[in-house]
């Protein structure tokens, strides 16, 4: 590998930070879509040309974008000059068609009353991996889209969204949003979801039929804590080499499953708080795992006003604080769910983006931190693309 | 010829600079006009209106000779200014912050 893309999504507009190998160096290009809300940017694993964003607007609706060639210039999939109109004549422009398979149907409301699923955007695109034309999107209301086609067209795998449990479901403060797409490596029926607040979800049949896998989940702020859905789950994270072993961050509480989500047990450990948003594992440790602790539900920014990433070593329980360069004295940022990311260099980098602007890099595996740039807008997501 | 002022992030996101001049062969709508947009530039599809019901997003205003339009019926011929061209007719996001 050469180099590495961070790819962030922001309230404003979409940037992408490039370094070669050292991670010393930084470009920085964009803002990309200036003042629309650029939910999600990420690229293909097996093509380092191929990046999909999430373009979106509360005025315009959801737009997805699509560059091919490494995010110099950018497409809404099927409008390019020369695919204005199809043979017949007919109009393109399907790439921001997200239609729900058949009648939505309800989910329950904030007032715990039913209430229509309604298509608002798209929180998370995950390229497949394997094919750059393939690729799945998570919506909100919470559903899951699926594109063969490059994002010109879209079509719901709506099993996940028709399950027996969908009237139950409801959204947390963000919306009820399909959050969290991990695809299992080792198995190709194999996909895990996560839905807030439903909890996590997982299909072995290529997403036709999906289980709720939410047990060993507690959650005090749902009328039955262990329900067998309604959990605000904000993120899930899986290490390439281990699909079986997953690691969640929850609305409350850092979980963890060995057995592909069937069962859950706490590994919040030491943690100063257990309320966060984004988790990941190191590229080449698999035990290895990163959080961000947020004081609490109402009180969105780090502990003591200090902001820490926390690494265990030990697959959980045992956390240690990483401070090194990052501020440690009236910091009041948050880092959102999608926002943290993991390079496959060595020593492996990661990356993650704040409410306020920054966007730190460390180029060793968290031991010390840089802020790449400093007053972007408020980050929604950071992705991380190798470059051959 | 018809003249239509675009919002800027529509603008932006069909790459066109200034108003959008359309023909039109039919008699001229919201609906028309709105056709004619989404044939010309397909990523403004479901931007203006939604994809299925046709109905207009709710922060997304139509006026025409400084009347507002947007709950007129999108099927009702616009003022005779409009279609001659000598008064544009224009899109606006609604002001709700951001």
């Amino acid at each position: 590998m050469s180099g590495v893309r961070v790819l962030v999504g922001t309230r404003k507009g979409a940037f992408i930070l490039t370094a070669d190998g050292a991670r010393k160096r930084w470009k920085v290009s964009g803002p990309h879509f200036a003042g629309w809300e650029i939910y999600h940017v990420k690229g293909s694993p097996v093509d380092s040309n191929r990046i999909y964003a999430s373009q979106t607007s509360g005025w315009f609706g959801q737009i997805i974008q699509r560059s091919d060639d490494g995010g110099k210039k950018w497409n809404t999939p099927g409008s390019n000059p020369e695919e204005l109109k199809s043979p017949d004549g007919t109009p393109k422009g399907e790439s921001n068609k997200f239609v729900y398979d058949g009648v939505p149907g309800t989910h329950q409301w904030y007032d715990g009353t039913q209430h229509p699923w309604e298509f608002k955007r798209v929180w998370h695109l995950e390229p497949s991996l394997h094919d750059p034309e393939h690729v799945y999107a998570g919506v909100e209301d919470a559903a899951l889209f699926e594109s063969k086609d490059g994002g010109k067209s879209w079509k719901e795998l709506s099993g996940l969204r028709k399950h027996d449990t969908g009237p139950k479901w409801q959204p947390g403060a963000g919306g009820m949003c399909l959050h969290t797409i991990l695809l299992d490596p080792q198995d190709p029926q194999r996909i895990y979801v996560a839905i807030s607040a439903a909890g996590a979800f997982r299909t072995d049949d290529g997403g036709k039929t999906w289980k709720p896998i939410n047990q060993g989940l507690h959650s005090e702020y749902i009328p039955d804590p262990a329900a067998e859905v309604g959990h605000c789950v904000h993120r899930i994270a899986m290490h390439q080499s281990r699909p079986n072993t997953l690691f969640m961050q929850k609305h409350w509480d850092v979980m963890r499953s060995d057995d592909g989500g069937d069962s859950w047990r706490e590994i919040s450990g030491n943690l100063p708080s257990d309320f966060g948003f984004p988790i990941d594992v190191h590229a080449h440790e698999p035990e290895t795992v990163y959080v961000v602790p947020i004081k609490s539900d109402s009180e969105h920014y780090p502990p003591s006003s200090r902001l820490r990433v926390y690494r265990s070593r030990t697959g959980g329980n045992e956390w240690e604080a990483l401070t090194k360069g990052l501020p440690q004295r009236n910091c009041y940022v948050n880092v959102l769910r999608d926002a943290m990311s993991v390079d496959s260099l060595e020593p492996c980098g990661i990356y993650f983006g704040t409410t306020g602007g920054q966007v730190y890099a460390s180029a060793d595996a968290g031991d010390s931190w840089k802020p790449i740039v400093r007053d972007l807008p408020a980050v929604l997501s950071v992705e991380v693309q190798m470059l051959p | 010829m018809i003249r239509v002022v675009l919002p800027p992030h529509l603008r932006t996101l069909a790459r066109v600079y200034g108003d959008v001049e359309l023909d039109l062969n039919a008699t001229v709508t919201q609906r028309s006009i709105l056709d004619e947009l989404e044939t010309r530039y397909p990523m403004q599809r479901g931007t203006m209106r939604d994809h299925v019901t046709q109905l207009r997003r709710p922060l997304v205003r139509f006026f025409a000779c400084g009347e507002d339009l947007s709950h007129e019926s999108p099927d009702a011929p616009l003022p005779e200014a409009i279609a001659k061209g000598s008064e544009p007719f224009v899109i606006i996001g609604a002001i709700a912050g951001g």
